[in-house]
């Protein structure tokens, strides 16, 4: 398991989940650690999850396909997820979306043949203010052109995850 | 320009967030030290509800009321919960509200716990608002150092925890029992009502749930009292102000903080410097995804709860998408209802499989493909998922109760709100979309 998460990060949610009233609470920040330290969330993590929760992997398979945030199959090193809501939509969402998938050579849904990149469509990202916006990672890029998205992937590209 | 009066964004300065002295400065925990020192429980929520606050998250419910519904003298726990989880598209106020000043949720949020006399309160935050999360975050830990938190707050009696939860997105969190399942780890499907959150809510226990900005008017209203608050509104039953959300084809989208009740073609003209690229308006969502279009023939309407409904739309979260008269509001309402489907919590037909059957047939009708069989079929889906055929088809004294029970046909608002836009489609632009089936192409 140690690949899924440290053994210390495993040990630390044991001793939290133990002094816990109502474990389940904490259910998707397990899954996000998982998702943070492997990138995804694998059949493994989805057990692993469930035995630190004290639950089946059942229960834990209906939330890690429920929120669009966990992945339940691998990603790119960076996952881009490019709002395609009204706000963003009415700015010319789409023509960002063309650019991107032409410059990663993918389409959406997709990760670069390099692993640096996979490409998703998203909902709104609450950032309607600055539309079009993507977020790559937990960050947030809005008033997107296409001359930012060239600067934007060329700074995170060589990053590892968040 | 009637942005003389700020409440909640008086200390919001571009870029900068503004931590525990700068809030303690700007007289910021006084309305708390007030309420738990100077007032009893009741005479907060009544205080809240003679101030006439109505839920900002979108419902418009009165809070003082929501806050009065909770059994008062019942042993055990119960909770709070703030509803951060705003996914609405064209909304991102809540954002502007903690990125710039996250103590004053806290604040709010501590004097709605001592008014119910809740002892654990959750900040449930969305996956997108990890920026927020941060500052909160911090903000809690500044505020429990500073004894605003925690056990036995300001030497009171009270005490009260208060703790983060990060979500990982959906919008169906937003409704409050699919929250109150993703809190408690379950797959966030809305529950059954009743029984109500009030009653059984968080782990079977009391509960309310208020919206971000509905809570950080709270401080203001202890501290202003509640005559004050009521008369920042311009219209006579509104009350307070709002935080408007301007996006869409506007030159400047921002957030600005108004009176209730500024009429909607002031704000586009005034604070959203305009329609964009000097092309005219053709209509406007007044208040997020889920409010049905507003067009030229309402640009008097004033920006409250009452005129808005009157208008046959929402004041929903006051968010305004606005539109070009280059937009082709069939492909809008597409996009519109392709995000309602994409999030559907799958629990129930109408919603599932309906919203599905919407967006084909609105792609059939923008690709140039459908003919008059598929707009009837579109307008009875409409009116099939959001329970119109069967409230309009009740009359005499039964109607009120029937609809009650039976009149939506969705299991939550999901669905019903989906159809806002699609339902205003029909009414207002079906020259548009009977346009489309005539030349059998996007007139755009
Ligand atoms: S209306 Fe939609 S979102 Fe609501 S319960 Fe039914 S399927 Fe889920
Ligand atoms: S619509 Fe794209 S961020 Fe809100």
């Amino acid at each position: 398991m140690s690949q899924i998460l440290p053994q210390d990060q495993i040990d630390a949610w044991q001793e939290k989940l133990a002094d816990h009233q109502h474990p389940m609470e904490l259910a998707v920040d397990v899954l996000r650690a998982i998702q943070h330290h492997h990138g995804w969330v694998p059949d493994e993590g989805v057990e692993l999850a469930a035995r630190l929760l004290g639950t089946t992997p059942l229960k834990v398979e209906e939330l890690a396909t429920f929120y669009d945030k966990i992945y339940r199959r691998p990603v790119g090193r960076r996952v881009i997820r490019l709002c395609d809501s009204i706000c963003c939509w009415s700015r010319g969402g789409e023509d960002i979306a063309a650019y991107l998938q032409k410059k990663l050579g993918i389409t959406l849904g997709e990760t670069s043949s390099d692993g640096a990149f996979t490409l998703l469509p998203s909902c709104c990202l609450g950032a309607c203010g600055e539309a079009p916006a993507m977020m790559i990672g937990l960050k947030l890029h809005g008033n997107l052109t296409v001359e930012r998205i060239d600067q934007i992937l060329a700074a995170e590209g060589g990053e590892a995850r968040p | 320009m009637r942005e003389d009066v700020q409440v909640l964004f008086k200390n919001r300065r571009p870029g900068e967030t503004l931590f525990l002295d700068g809030y303690r400065a700007a007289g910021g925990y006084q309305a708390l030290k007030k309420a738990l020192t100077r007032m009893t429980p009741e005479e907060v929520v009544e205080e809240v509800k003679a101030a006439g606050l109505r839920g900002r998250g979108g419902s418009g419910f009165p809070t003082g009321q929501k806050w009065s519904f909770i059994p008062r003298g019942k042993p055990g726990i119960k909770y709070l919960v703030c509803n951060g989880d705003e996914m609405e598209p064209g909304t991102y106020k809540d954002r502007q509200l903690l990125l710039a000043d996250p103590h004053q949720l806290i604040e709010g949020l501590l004097i709605a716990a001592y008014a119910l006399q809740t002892e654990v309160a959750y900040i449930f935050l969305r996956y997108a608002y990890e920026d927020c999360a941060r500052r909160v975050e911090r903000a809690l830990a500044e505020a429990r150092q500073a004894g605003f938190l925690g056990d036995n707050i300001l030497g009171s009696g009270f005490s009260c925890e208060v703790r983060l939860h990060r979500s990982a997105g959906r919008y169906i969190l937003g409704e409050e029992t699919a929250l109150l399942n993703g809190l408690e780890g379950r797959r966030p499907n809305p529950r059954a009502k009743p029984p109500f959150p009030v009653n059984e809510g968080l782990f079977g226990r009391p509960t309310v749930i208020n919206n971000v900005e509905t809570l950080a008017n709270v401080p203001h209203i202890i501290g202003g009292g509640a005559a004050w608050y009521r008369g920042l509104a311009l219209t006579e039953d509104g009350a307070g102000t709002k935080i408007v959300g301007l996006s869409g084809h506007l030159e400047k989208t921002r957030c600005v903080e108004l009176p209730l009740g500024v009429p909607l073609g002031e704000i586009i003209e005034h604070h959203g410097g305009g329609v964009w690229r000097g092309r005219r308006f053709k209509a406007c969502l007044p208040g997020g995804a889920s409010t049905a279009f507003l067009t030229r023939e309402h640009l008097s309407v004033p920006m409250d709860f009452d005129a808005l409904t009157a208008a046959r739309s929402r004041l929903g979260t006051a968010c305004i998408t606005v539109f070009d008269d280059r937009t082709c509001m069939l492909a809008a309402t597409l996009n519109l209802t392709r995000f309602f489907a994409r999030e559907s919590c799958g629990w129930c037909t109408p919603c599932r499989d309906g919203l599905a059957m919407v967006v084909w047939l609105l792609e059939k009708i923008e690709g140039g493909t459908a003919n008059q069989d598929d707009i009837h079929m579109l307008q009875d889906q409409a009116r099939n998922i959001s329970g119109q055929t069967m409230t309009g088809a009740m009359s005499g004294p039964m109607r009120k109760d029937y609809v009650f029970k039976v009149g939506a046909r969705a299991f939550c608002p999901l669905a019903d709100g989906a159809m806002a836009p699609v339902e205003a489609l029909l009414r207002l632009f079906r020259d548009e979309v009977e346009e489309h089936v005539k030349k059998g192409r996007c007139p755009f």
